[in-house]
Protein backbone atom coordinates (compact mmCIF):
# COMPACT_ATOMS: atom_id res chain seq x y z
CA UNK A 1 0.00 0.00 0.00
CA UNK A 2 1.52 3.39 -0.97
CA UNK A 3 1.55 5.70 1.58
CA UNK A 4 2.16 8.49 0.17
CA UNK A 5 -0.85 8.32 -2.11
CA UNK A 6 -3.58 10.55 -0.21
CA UNK A 7 -6.74 8.38 -1.53
CA UNK A 8 -5.37 5.16 0.46
CA UNK A 9 -5.18 7.42 3.51
CA UNK A 10 -8.82 7.81 2.96
CA UNK A 11 -9.82 4.65 2.07
CA UNK A 12 -7.65 3.54 5.44
CA UNK A 13 -9.01 6.59 7.43
CA UNK A 14 -12.51 6.19 7.18
CA UNK A 15 -12.64 2.65 6.91
CA UNK A 16 -11.13 1.95 10.10
CA UNK A 17 -13.37 4.94 11.67
CA UNK A 18 -16.87 3.61 10.39
CA UNK A 19 -16.12 0.49 12.34
CA UNK A 20 -15.66 2.90 15.60
CA UNK A 21 -18.39 4.64 14.32
CA UNK A 22 -20.63 3.52 17.96
CA UNK A 23 -24.48 4.43 17.39
CA UNK A 24 -24.11 6.48 14.08
CA UNK A 25 -22.13 8.60 12.00
CA UNK A 26 -21.50 11.40 14.26
CA UNK A 27 -20.42 9.57 17.47
CA UNK A 28 -16.94 9.78 15.15
CA UNK A 29 -16.78 13.43 14.38
CA UNK A 30 -14.54 13.52 17.12
CA UNK A 31 -12.26 10.53 15.80
CA UNK A 32 -12.44 12.25 12.05
CA UNK A 33 -11.53 15.86 13.20
CA UNK A 34 -8.50 14.86 15.11
CA UNK A 35 -7.07 12.23 12.19
CA UNK A 36 -8.29 15.17 9.48
CA UNK A 37 -7.17 18.64 11.02
CA UNK A 38 -4.87 17.37 13.61
CA UNK A 39 -2.93 14.64 12.22
CA UNK A 40 -3.05 14.54 8.39
CA UNK A 41 -3.50 18.64 8.46
CA UNK A 42 -5.96 17.92 5.58
CA UNK A 43 -8.46 20.73 6.81
CA UNK A 44 -7.79 23.83 9.08
CA UNK A 45 -10.37 23.73 12.22
CA UNK A 46 -12.12 25.87 10.48
CA UNK A 47 -12.68 24.53 7.32
CA UNK A 48 -14.09 21.44 9.61
CA UNK A 49 -16.36 23.85 11.31
CA UNK A 50 -17.73 24.59 7.77
CA UNK A 51 -17.90 21.09 6.34
CA UNK A 52 -19.58 20.08 9.20
CA UNK A 53 -22.54 23.09 8.42
CA UNK A 54 -22.79 21.97 4.76
CA UNK A 55 -23.34 18.65 5.47
CA UNK A 56 -26.07 19.53 7.41
CA UNK A 57 -27.67 21.95 5.24
CA UNK A 58 -27.69 19.46 2.61
CA UNK A 59 -29.86 16.36 2.13
CA UNK A 60 -29.10 12.79 2.91
CA UNK A 61 -27.56 11.01 5.76
CA UNK A 62 -25.34 12.86 8.38
CA UNK A 63 -22.90 11.10 7.55
CA UNK A 64 -22.02 12.58 3.73
CA UNK A 65 -19.40 14.89 6.08
CA UNK A 66 -16.71 12.41 5.00
CA UNK A 67 -18.03 12.87 1.29
CA UNK A 68 -16.69 17.02 1.94
CA UNK A 69 -13.63 15.49 3.73
CA UNK A 70 -12.84 13.25 0.81
CA UNK A 71 -13.46 15.40 -2.25
CA UNK A 72 -11.15 18.15 0.09
CA UNK A 73 -8.41 16.05 -0.27
CA UNK A 74 -8.73 14.56 -3.56
CA UNK A 75 -11.32 15.76 -5.16
CA UNK A 76 -14.18 13.49 -6.76
CA UNK A 77 -12.21 10.51 -6.41
CA UNK A 78 -11.69 11.30 -3.07
CA UNK A 79 -15.18 12.29 -2.62
CA UNK A 80 -16.46 8.42 -3.77
CA UNK A 81 -14.08 6.54 -1.97
CA UNK A 82 -14.29 8.36 1.46
CA UNK A 83 -18.07 7.99 1.39
CA UNK A 84 -17.88 4.05 0.24
CA UNK A 85 -14.97 3.28 2.92
CA UNK A 86 -17.26 5.15 5.87
CA UNK A 87 -20.38 3.03 4.75
CA UNK A 88 -19.60 -0.70 2.87
CA UNK A 89 -17.48 -1.92 5.70
CA UNK A 90 -20.41 -1.77 8.41
CA UNK A 91 -22.96 -2.08 5.79
CA UNK A 92 -21.33 -5.48 5.01
CA UNK A 93 -20.97 -6.05 8.77
CA UNK A 94 -24.93 -5.04 9.05
CA UNK A 95 -25.91 -7.77 6.63
CA UNK A 96 -24.23 -10.64 8.35
CA UNK A 97 -25.18 -9.63 11.21
CA UNK A 98 -28.68 -9.56 9.99
CA UNK A 99 -28.72 -12.86 8.60
CA UNK A 100 -27.33 -14.30 11.65
CA UNK A 101 -30.72 -12.70 14.00
CA UNK A 102 -32.67 -14.23 11.45
CA UNK A 103 -32.00 -17.31 12.61
CA UNK A 104 -31.67 -16.60 16.19
CA UNK A 105 -34.44 -13.83 16.62
CA UNK A 106 -35.06 -14.46 20.16
CA UNK A 107 -31.06 -13.87 21.82
CA UNK A 108 -30.79 -12.17 24.79
CA UNK A 109 -27.15 -10.59 23.45
CA UNK A 110 -28.24 -8.05 20.82
CA UNK A 111 -30.76 -6.70 23.97
CA UNK A 112 -27.34 -6.59 26.30
CA UNK A 113 -24.96 -5.03 23.54
CA UNK A 114 -27.35 -2.17 23.38
CA UNK A 115 -27.37 -1.74 26.69
CA UNK A 116 -24.00 -1.30 27.07
CA UNK A 117 -23.22 0.33 24.38
CA UNK A 118 -26.17 3.50 24.16
CA UNK A 119 -24.53 5.23 27.11
CA UNK A 120 -20.94 5.00 25.28
CA UNK A 121 -22.34 6.33 22.04
CA UNK A 122 -23.79 9.67 23.82
CA UNK A 123 -20.72 10.09 25.17
CA UNK A 124 -18.93 9.99 21.82
CA UNK A 125 -21.77 12.22 20.62
CA UNK A 126 -21.60 14.70 23.22
CA UNK A 127 -17.79 14.91 22.35
CA UNK A 128 -18.60 15.61 19.18
CA UNK A 129 -20.89 18.53 19.98
CA UNK A 130 -18.08 19.96 22.50
CA UNK A 131 -15.38 19.50 19.70
CA UNK A 132 -17.87 21.11 17.11
CA UNK A 133 -19.00 23.82 19.49
CA UNK A 134 -14.72 24.86 20.55
CA UNK A 135 -14.34 25.17 16.37
CA UNK A 136 -17.63 26.91 15.76
CA UNK A 137 -18.26 28.69 18.91
CA UNK A 138 -15.33 31.66 18.62
CA UNK A 139 -17.43 34.32 19.73
CA UNK A 140 -19.92 35.05 22.61
CA UNK A 141 -22.73 35.56 19.86
CA UNK A 142 -21.99 32.49 18.05
CA UNK A 143 -22.41 30.58 21.38
CA UNK A 144 -25.58 32.06 22.08
CA UNK A 145 -26.51 31.20 18.46
CA UNK A 146 -25.36 27.84 19.58
CA UNK A 147 -27.53 27.57 22.96
CA UNK A 148 -30.84 29.26 21.24
CA UNK A 149 -30.35 26.55 18.23
CA UNK A 150 -30.27 23.79 20.99
CA UNK A 151 -32.79 25.46 23.12
CA UNK A 152 -35.69 25.53 20.11
CA UNK A 153 -34.65 22.02 18.78
CA UNK A 154 -35.28 20.52 22.50
CA UNK A 155 -38.06 22.59 23.29
CA UNK A 156 -40.45 22.77 20.15
CA UNK A 157 -41.24 20.28 17.07
CA UNK A 158 -39.56 22.55 14.80
CA UNK A 159 -37.93 21.44 11.39
CA UNK A 160 -34.10 21.72 12.07
CA UNK A 161 -33.78 23.23 8.54
CA UNK A 162 -35.50 26.38 9.72
CA UNK A 163 -32.95 26.27 12.68
CA UNK A 164 -30.28 25.76 10.21
CA UNK A 165 -31.10 28.55 7.94
CA UNK A 166 -32.27 30.81 11.07
CA UNK A 167 -28.18 30.67 11.75
CA UNK A 168 -27.31 30.93 8.21
CA UNK A 169 -29.48 33.88 7.84
CA UNK A 170 -27.71 35.64 11.24
CA UNK A 171 -24.54 34.93 9.73
CA UNK A 172 -25.29 36.81 6.56
CA UNK A 173 -26.31 39.72 8.87
CA UNK A 174 -23.03 40.00 10.81
CA UNK A 175 -24.32 39.13 13.74
CA UNK A 176 -21.91 36.42 14.05
CA UNK B 1 -37.72 -14.67 3.46
CA UNK B 2 -36.20 -17.57 2.04
CA UNK B 3 -36.30 -17.98 -2.05
CA UNK B 4 -38.83 -20.61 -1.87
CA UNK B 5 -41.99 -18.83 -0.37
CA UNK B 6 -45.03 -18.69 -1.89
CA UNK B 7 -47.65 -15.83 -2.32
CA UNK B 8 -46.18 -13.03 0.16
CA UNK B 9 -49.96 -12.86 2.30
CA UNK B 10 -49.51 -16.72 2.91
CA UNK B 11 -45.53 -16.62 3.27
CA UNK B 12 -45.33 -14.00 5.37
CA UNK B 13 -47.99 -12.78 8.17
CA UNK B 14 -45.09 -10.96 10.12
CA UNK B 15 -44.66 -9.05 7.22
CA UNK B 16 -47.66 -5.56 6.91
CA UNK B 17 -50.21 -5.68 4.02
CA UNK B 18 -47.71 -4.76 0.63
CA UNK B 19 -46.35 -6.64 -1.97
CA UNK B 20 -42.49 -6.73 -1.23
CA UNK B 21 -40.37 -4.10 -2.80
CA UNK B 22 -38.61 -4.77 -6.79
CA UNK B 23 -35.28 -3.58 -6.65
CA UNK B 24 -36.28 -0.52 -8.46
CA UNK B 25 -38.53 0.61 -5.63
CA UNK B 26 -36.15 0.01 -3.49
CA UNK B 27 -34.02 2.37 -5.34
CA UNK B 28 -36.52 4.95 -5.43
CA UNK B 29 -38.26 4.76 -2.65
CA UNK B 30 -34.71 5.61 -0.71
CA UNK B 31 -33.46 8.30 -2.90
CA UNK B 32 -36.69 9.99 -2.08
CA UNK B 33 -36.51 9.55 1.81
CA UNK B 34 -33.09 10.35 1.44
CA UNK B 35 -33.44 13.83 -0.48
CA UNK B 36 -36.47 14.89 1.57
CA UNK B 37 -34.14 13.99 4.78
CA UNK B 38 -32.32 17.37 5.77
CA UNK B 39 -30.65 16.91 9.13
CA UNK B 40 -31.23 13.11 9.40
CA UNK B 41 -33.12 10.81 7.03
CA UNK B 42 -34.62 8.72 10.16
CA UNK B 43 -38.06 10.54 10.05
CA UNK B 44 -38.45 10.05 6.55
CA UNK B 45 -37.28 6.49 6.94
CA UNK B 46 -39.69 5.47 8.99
CA UNK B 47 -42.65 7.56 7.23
CA UNK B 48 -42.05 5.68 3.92
CA UNK B 49 -41.26 2.30 4.82
CA UNK B 50 -44.08 2.52 7.51
CA UNK B 51 -46.29 4.94 6.72
CA UNK B 52 -46.63 5.11 3.15
CA UNK B 53 -45.65 2.03 1.81
CA UNK B 54 -46.69 -0.43 4.71
CA UNK B 55 -43.78 -2.52 3.65
CA UNK B 56 -42.77 -3.12 7.42
CA UNK B 57 -45.23 -2.69 10.92
CA UNK B 58 -44.07 0.17 13.28
CA UNK B 59 -42.46 -2.49 15.41
CA UNK B 60 -40.96 -4.69 12.73
CA UNK B 61 -38.94 -1.00 11.86
CA UNK B 62 -38.73 -0.30 15.82
CA UNK B 63 -36.73 -3.85 15.49
CA UNK B 64 -34.48 -3.67 12.72
CA UNK B 65 -33.22 0.37 13.86
CA UNK B 66 -32.52 -1.10 16.94
CA UNK B 67 -30.37 -3.73 15.12
CA UNK B 68 -29.15 -1.06 13.23
CA UNK B 69 -27.83 1.36 15.93
CA UNK B 70 -25.85 -1.09 17.91
CA UNK B 71 -24.05 -1.91 15.23
CA UNK B 72 -20.97 0.73 14.37
CA UNK B 73 -21.57 3.03 11.15
CA UNK B 74 -23.65 5.19 9.81
CA UNK B 75 -27.58 3.93 11.30
CA UNK B 76 -29.04 5.09 8.20
CA UNK B 77 -27.30 3.33 5.71
CA UNK B 78 -27.53 0.13 7.76
CA UNK B 79 -30.69 0.53 7.48
CA UNK B 80 -31.05 0.55 4.10
CA UNK B 81 -28.99 -2.28 3.50
CA UNK B 82 -30.62 -4.98 6.10
CA UNK B 83 -34.28 -3.28 4.74
CA UNK B 84 -33.36 -4.05 1.29
CA UNK B 85 -31.48 -7.58 1.65
CA UNK B 86 -34.58 -8.52 3.84
CA UNK B 87 -37.13 -8.07 0.59
CA UNK B 88 -34.48 -9.07 -2.08
CA UNK B 89 -31.94 -10.21 -0.92
CA UNK B 90 -27.82 -9.28 -1.41
CA UNK B 91 -29.18 -7.44 -5.01
CA UNK B 92 -31.99 -5.53 -2.93
CA UNK B 93 -29.43 -4.37 -0.10
CA UNK B 94 -27.35 -2.88 -3.01
CA UNK B 95 -30.53 -1.57 -4.76
CA UNK B 96 -31.31 0.11 -1.60
CA UNK B 97 -27.80 1.31 -0.13
CA UNK B 98 -27.28 3.09 -3.74
CA UNK B 99 -30.46 4.77 -3.33
CA UNK B 100 -29.59 5.93 -0.32
CA UNK B 101 -26.22 7.47 -0.79
CA UNK B 102 -25.92 7.89 -4.92
CA UNK B 103 -28.41 10.83 -5.26
CA UNK B 104 -27.29 12.87 -2.05
CA UNK B 105 -23.25 12.15 -2.70
CA UNK B 106 -24.08 14.10 -6.04
CA UNK B 107 -25.53 16.64 -4.50
CA UNK B 108 -22.48 16.89 -1.58
CA UNK B 109 -20.00 16.56 -4.11
CA UNK B 110 -21.23 19.68 -5.80
CA UNK B 111 -21.66 21.45 -3.16
CA UNK B 112 -17.97 20.51 -2.24
CA UNK B 113 -16.57 22.17 -5.34
CA UNK B 114 -18.45 25.40 -5.12
CA UNK B 115 -17.05 25.49 -1.36
CA UNK B 116 -13.69 24.70 -2.61
CA UNK B 117 -14.13 27.79 -5.37
CA UNK B 118 -15.98 30.49 -3.64
CA UNK B 119 -15.08 29.18 0.80
CA UNK B 120 -12.82 32.41 0.87
CA UNK B 121 -15.88 34.83 -0.14
CA UNK B 122 -16.39 37.06 2.89
CA UNK B 123 -20.51 36.86 2.87
CA UNK B 124 -20.31 32.98 2.20
CA UNK B 125 -17.90 32.72 5.54
CA UNK B 126 -20.16 34.41 7.66
CA UNK B 127 -23.26 32.54 6.33
CA UNK B 128 -21.60 29.10 6.86
CA UNK B 129 -20.66 30.35 10.17
CA UNK B 130 -24.05 31.03 11.44
CA UNK B 131 -24.87 27.69 9.63
CA UNK B 132 -22.47 25.78 12.15
CA UNK B 133 -23.66 27.42 14.85
CA UNK B 134 -26.95 26.66 14.91
CA UNK B 135 -26.21 22.92 13.37
CA UNK B 136 -23.89 22.30 16.73
CA UNK B 137 -26.89 23.54 18.81
CA UNK B 138 -28.94 20.77 17.21
CA UNK B 139 -26.43 18.05 17.44
CA UNK B 140 -26.16 18.87 21.19
CA UNK B 141 -29.95 18.85 21.53
CA UNK B 142 -30.25 15.30 20.18
CA UNK B 143 -27.43 14.36 22.76
CA UNK B 144 -29.57 15.84 25.28
CA UNK B 145 -32.62 14.20 24.24
CA UNK B 146 -31.01 10.52 24.59
CA UNK B 147 -29.06 11.71 28.09
CA UNK B 148 -32.75 12.23 29.39
CA UNK B 149 -33.49 8.39 29.91
CA UNK B 150 -30.87 7.30 31.25
CA UNK B 151 -30.59 10.51 33.77
CA UNK B 152 -34.12 9.15 34.54
CA UNK B 153 -32.92 5.93 35.47
CA UNK B 154 -30.25 7.04 37.29
CA UNK B 155 -27.87 3.72 36.66
CA UNK B 156 -24.54 4.74 38.29
CA UNK B 157 -22.94 2.55 35.50
CA UNK B 158 -23.70 3.93 32.69
CA UNK B 159 -23.52 7.49 34.06
CA UNK B 160 -19.65 6.77 34.50
CA UNK B 161 -19.28 4.85 31.44
CA UNK B 162 -20.81 7.90 29.38
CA UNK B 163 -18.55 10.86 31.82
CA UNK B 164 -15.58 8.84 30.73
CA UNK B 165 -16.16 8.21 27.18
CA UNK B 166 -17.00 11.85 26.97
CA UNK B 167 -13.94 12.89 29.04
CA UNK B 168 -11.06 10.93 26.92
CA UNK B 169 -12.49 11.68 23.67
CA UNK B 170 -13.61 15.04 24.34
CA UNK B 171 -11.27 16.46 26.61
CA UNK B 172 -8.35 14.27 26.66
CA UNK B 173 -8.88 13.79 22.70
CA UNK B 174 -7.69 9.94 22.76
CA UNK B 175 -7.75 7.89 19.85
CA UNK B 176 -11.22 6.49 19.19
CA UNK B 177 -10.14 3.10 18.42
CA UNK B 178 -8.26 2.95 22.02
CA UNK B 179 -10.53 4.58 23.96
CA UNK B 180 -13.24 2.08 22.17
CA UNK B 181 -10.96 -0.83 22.65
CA UNK B 182 -11.12 -0.24 26.30
CA UNK B 183 -14.48 0.84 26.90
CA UNK B 184 -16.59 -1.44 24.58
CA UNK B 185 -15.32 -4.86 26.60
CA UNK B 186 -15.57 -3.33 30.17
CA UNK B 187 -18.79 -2.52 29.56
CA UNK B 188 -20.37 -5.04 27.84
CA UNK B 189 -18.92 -7.38 30.76
CA UNK B 190 -20.61 -5.12 33.63
CA UNK B 191 -23.74 -5.06 31.80
CA UNK B 192 -23.73 -8.79 31.57
CA UNK B 193 -22.69 -9.40 35.20
CA UNK B 194 -25.31 -6.60 36.53
CA UNK B 195 -27.80 -8.85 34.76
CA UNK B 196 -27.12 -12.01 36.03
CA UNK B 197 -26.94 -10.40 39.33
CA UNK B 198 -30.52 -9.01 38.88
CA UNK B 199 -32.32 -12.84 37.42
CA UNK B 200 -30.01 -14.73 40.19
Amino acid sequence: MNAENPVWSLLWTFGLISLFAVGGGNSAIPEMHRVAVDVRHWLTDQQFADVFAISQLSPGPNVLIVTLIGYSVAGVVGAVVATLAMCVPTAVLAYGVSQLMARSSHASWPGLIRTALVPLSIGLMGASGLILALTADRTWAAALVTAIAALLAVATRLNPLWILLAGGCLGFAGFI
Amino acid sequence: MPPDSTPAALAAPEFSTASPPGLIALFVAFAKMSLAGFGGVLVWARRGIVEQHHWMTPEEFNETFALCHFLPGPNVVNLSVVFGSRFRGVAGGIAAFAGLLGPPVVIVTILAALYARFGEIEVLRHILAGVSCAAVGLLMSVVFRMMMPLLRKREPVSLVALSAVFIAVGLLRLPLPAVLGVAMPLSIAITFVLRRKVHA
